[in-house]
């Protein structure tokens, strides 16, 4: 069972924010996952990502392009259809206290999804206790409400609800970055038995480099919209392709001291623009410490350097030196 | 020397004890990490040290150069709390007055302890502003907070932070709210600064890489209490205590380890023992009997002390 | 400067059901005002059997009995009725009528603000003008001019006041849910596909009860007086069927002869609402962790 299971062609998200102005949340994404895979997606807030994700379950209808799932397009409306779209496709949050209803126990947060998943009241009292196991909690804890249990218990009840209707796709959105440091590999764990046991597909969405780097096969970097570059994880690290993957990975912290203090990091200039003025050309060319002037010029597209490897990047040859200067 | 001396210090909100007798020292021009988790007091120890704490019991004492800060009057510790102790906290938007140019803010804060003319104080901020990286600083003197991004506001309560020179800086949170690509570029900040100005600072976060990159020292808190403090090298080669290494031992690595399962520690911090004991022992893989009795800070090498009875 | 570095390290409140209990009884008029409340409920729901005389027979030989005389607890009226007796019966119209119209305000304003808030856009516009307008006009005027092409009856009247009085939940149940609508557990159950009726109902509601209740505790204390209001005028409850209102019209032509009449319906409703308003203080400062703070 390989093969493509969700497809986004040419993805764009905007919102009207007065006067004329648009936000491009998302300006065109091209991305697949194949059946099976776990795709880590990485970004600053503003680049996108979470709307990319709520758009791939279908929370969100893009404004262009289209979602296709299982080889069918998303933008239907035949009734069966939907519902099977959404019993296939779930989301996993990040803030699981503003995941789950204050004033509903666990147990009927999980009951009401599935009922209005037309399940019937017997089936949904067996599948309970079985989801609740699987997401690694007692099955007491249906009697519990959301305050009454940790914040990574309540993680793992959201990841229950996602999990009860037997999806194929999750959409996991910064699920540990609201959770205490001791808590959080529990949590990756979880999701990734669950990603293996079940052959799930999976996206993985994180500001933290580290955590994707540790789940996922490719790697999708967002900047402003767009996906700036793809790239298979063992090539991450030794060979990025993209300036902005190179900064994102010279700035994060690494938990290791004598290294730490040795590293020469490339410090980006100035913070992520407003995704509602994107710049000329390259979006990401007044940031970047390899700009000429065809940047501002014109907007690079993606170009296919490896099997598994684009980038969208006018000097993407001249970035692993970049990357050497760095080290 | 020893710029700041903390013993015992417990800080107490009617029956629940926050922070519950802990001690360190900090040197001139060093930097502290104070790490640990959502919950574990780190936040409430600054505040306390800042008396920045309302209706908080404070215990213990707070020597700093030669005042005790825990019993300092309001107006003592108003002329210290600024001018001598600097703080910055984790979200820069809600720390600034919303309706009072950046400029002034920074401003005020050196008319009212160095008793300079607002001309001076204008221009000193300007020159701060110069030092902390603010692109065109003429006009984001006269800026509002919300015109400002939140890197650029977090520079800001730095400027304001080190207006007066102090000799201590405390840091609570300073990149957690930030982008990973303008974290960097604070943390590089706070580092020349500290640096230059032979400035101690207590950094305060729950980042382990944060850490590695910026302090000299280490103190990791558990539940209201520290449990190891080590120079930071060795803490990361060789943690003591078995929380520190759990915390350690948890995180994903960025180039090793693909795909394999992630060592964890068991429950959650809710799980904290009841009255008497190591507080971290029911998620504690060694714990044994004489867990029962609660381990004081012990050395366990030169300049690391743990407080467990299995650390060495 | 380090002044306006101050934030607040507000402590987690410990929410529970045990604690809104504590919270509350800590009130003591809002105690008092469940006491009250209990005691006019039981006085008039047990009228019936608890009254010592028949509300509505006529006794000429004790017209202007005063209090405590001839085993009269309150006297008697302008007709010889029992005071008492006839407090008893109207506490049941009045009583019910608040209660009745509470209930409607709530279930009016409750659908008009969750689905404009919930379904947005023109909807919303049109429903929270029309919420704006309503409040424009003073309720009693509103009422008074409905009350007079409207049969009064105890239903008529809870029906009036109830779809006079319900912009102030419309309002509440408005923020609330717009507030909620970006909530994550929003988000999951649309994305299961839940319909917007059962999402409102079944997510939002449960979570707007705690302002709510306190509204509705309110709005009976607004209705009881309403009531009273309309009924004192003529356009309320008719004789000789007895409320609080209308036992105060009589009694004010007869004030020089015998004030007690006037007395003890005036306090029957001054008792009523006041308590409705202090349980509904109460309730709010109990369910709302803001202000125990400020609690004495």
């Amino acid at each position: 069972m390989t093969g493509k299971l969700v497809e986004a062609i040419g993805v764009a998200r905007h919102y009207r924010v007065g006067r004329g102005r648009i936000l491009r949340a998302l300006d065109g994404v091209d991305l697949v996952i194949d059946r099976g895979e776990t795709l880590g997606l990485v970004g600053e807030s503003g680049s996108g990502k979470s709307t990319l994700g709520r758009t791939l379950v279908g929370l969100q209808m893009p404004s262009r392009g289209s979602v296709i799932f299982e080889g069918q397009d998303t933008a239907t409306r035949e009734r069966a259809v939907l519902r099977l779209l959404r019993r296939k496709r779930q989301l996993v949050f990040q803030d699981p206290s503003g995941a789950l209803n204050p004033r509903m126990t666990i147990g009927a947060t999980l009951a009401e999804h599935l009922r209005v998943q037309g399940w019937g009241r017997q089936a949904v009292r067996e599948r309970i206790p079985e989801i609740l196991e699987q997401a690694g909690l007692p099955s007491a804890f249906a009697g519990r409400y959301p305050h009454e249990i940790s914040g990574g218990q309540r993680q793992r009840a959201v990841i229950a609800r996602a999990i009860s209707t037997d999806p194929d796709f999750i959409v996991a959105d910064e699920p540990v970055s609201a959770l205490d440091v001791s808590t959080r590999a529990q949590i990756i764990n979880l999701l990734r038995g669950l990603q293996r046991t079940r052959g799930l597909s999976m996206l993985l969405i994180s500001h933290d480099l580290s955590v994707v780097a540790h789940t996922c096969t490719r790697v999708a970097v967002m900047y402003l919209g767009r996906i700036v570059e793809l790239v298979p994880r063992e090539i991450l690290f030794a060979a990025p392709r993209h300036p902005y993957t190179a900064a994102l990975l010279s700035a994060i912290p690494v938990p290791d001291p004598p290294r730490e203090r040795m590293r020469r990091r490339l410090i980006l200039k100035g913070e992520t623009p407003d995704p509602s003025s994107v710049p000329s050309g390259c979006r990401f060319h007044p940031r970047c410490p390899m700009a000429t002037e065809i940047c501002a010029r014109i907007d690079p597209e993606m170009k296919r350097l490896a099997p598994g490897h684009s980038a969208a990047c006018h000097h993407s040859d001249e970035v692993p030196a970049l990357m050497s200067k760095m080290q | 020397m020893s710029l700041l001396e903390v013993r015992d210090l417990a800080v107490a909100f009617g029956r629940t004890r926050a922070v519950d007798g802990i001690s360190f020292t900090l040197s001139e021009g060093e930097t502290l990490g104070l790490v640990g988790e959502s919950g574990c007091g780190k936040s409430t120890t600054a505040l306390a040290l800042m008396r920045l704490l309302h209706g908080a019991e404070l215990h213990g004492s707070a020597i700093f150069g030669d005042c005790e800060l825990l019993r300092l009057g309001e107006t003592a510790m108003r002329a210290i709390r600024g001018a001598q102790m600097g703080m910055i906290f984790q979200d820069p938007g809600t720390a600034l007055h919303p309706l009072i140019r950046v400029g002034d803010q920074v401003s005020e804060v050196m008319r009212a302890h160095l008793g300079i003319s607002g001309e001076e104080a204008r221009a000193r901020s300007l020159e701060l502003f110069r030092k902390v990286g603010i692109a065109a600083p003429e006009q984001r003197l006269r800026a509002y907070p919300h015109e400002l991004s939140g890197g650029m506001c977090q520079r800001v309560m730095i400027a304001a932070a080190i207006a007066c020179s102090p000799r201590l800086l405390i840091a609570d949170e300073p990149t957690t709210a930030l982008d990973v690509t303008v974290q960097a570029q604070i943390l590089e900040l706070i580092r020349a600064i500290s640096r230059d100005a032979r400035m101690a600072v207590i950094l305060i976060t729950h980042d382990l890489g944060v850490v590695a990159g910026l302090t000299d020292r280490v103190a990791v808190m558990y539940a209201g209490r520290i449990v190891e403090v080590a120079t930071t090298d060795r803490l990361f080669a060789a943690p003591g205590h078995p929380y520190s290494r759990g915390l350690l031992g948890s995180l994903p690595k960025l180039d090793s380890g693909w795909n394999e399962e992630l060592p964890t520690i068991p429950g959650s911090i809710e799980t904290a023992a009841g009255a008497g004991g190591c507080r971290f022992a029911p998620r504690c893989p060694l714990a044994s009997e004489i867990c029962r009795n609660e381990p004081p800070l012990m050395a366990i090498g030169e300049g690391r002390f743990a407080a467990c009875w299995k650390a060495s | 400067m380090s002044d306006i570095l101050l934030t607040e390290v507000a402590g987690v409140a410990p929410r529970g059901r045990a604690h809104i209990l504590r919270r509350f009884l800590h009130h003591k008029l809002a105690v008092l005002g469940v006491v009250v409340i209990a005691l006019l409920g039981v006085a008039a729901a047990g009228a019936t059997w608890l009254a010592p005389y028949d509300p509505d027979y006529i006794e000429i030989g004790q017209r202007y009995a005063p209090p405590l005389s001839d085993g009269r607890l309150l006297g008697a009226d302008d007709l010889g009725r029992d005071v008492q007796s006839r407090l008893m019966f109207a506490g049941r119209i009045s009583l019910s009528v608040g209660i009745a119209a509470m209930l409607v305000t709530l279930i009016v304003g409750f659908a008009v603000g969750a689905f404009a808030a919930y379904l947005g856009g023109f909807i919303d516009v049109a429903l929270m003008r029309l919420t704006d307008v309503m409040l424009c006009f003073p309720s009693v005027f509103l009422l008074l001019f409905v009350a007079a092409f409207v049969t009064p009856t105890l239903t008529s009247i809870a029906l009036m006041i109830g779809l006079t009085c319900w912009m102030e939940i419309a309002r509440i149940v408005h923020a609330q849910i717009l507030s909620l609508k970006s909530a994550d557990f929003i988000a999951a159950a649309q994305l299961a596909g839940a319909p917007a009726w059962r999402i409102v109902l079944r997510q939002i509601l449960p979570n707007t009860l705690a302002p709510l209740l306190v509204a509705a505790t309110l709005n009976t204390a607004n209705a009881i007086l309403l009531e009273s209001y309309i009924s004192f005028l003529g356009y309320g409850i008719q004789p000789p069927q007895a409320s609080w209102g209308n036992m105060l019209t009589n009694a004010q032509s007869d004030f020089q002869v015998d004030a007690w009449l006037a007395v003890f319906p005036g306090l029957a409703i001054t008792l009523a609402v006041a308590s409705f308003n202090f349980i509904g203080d109460g309730l709010r400062d109990a369910l709302d962790p803001r202000v125990s703070h400020n609690e004495r």
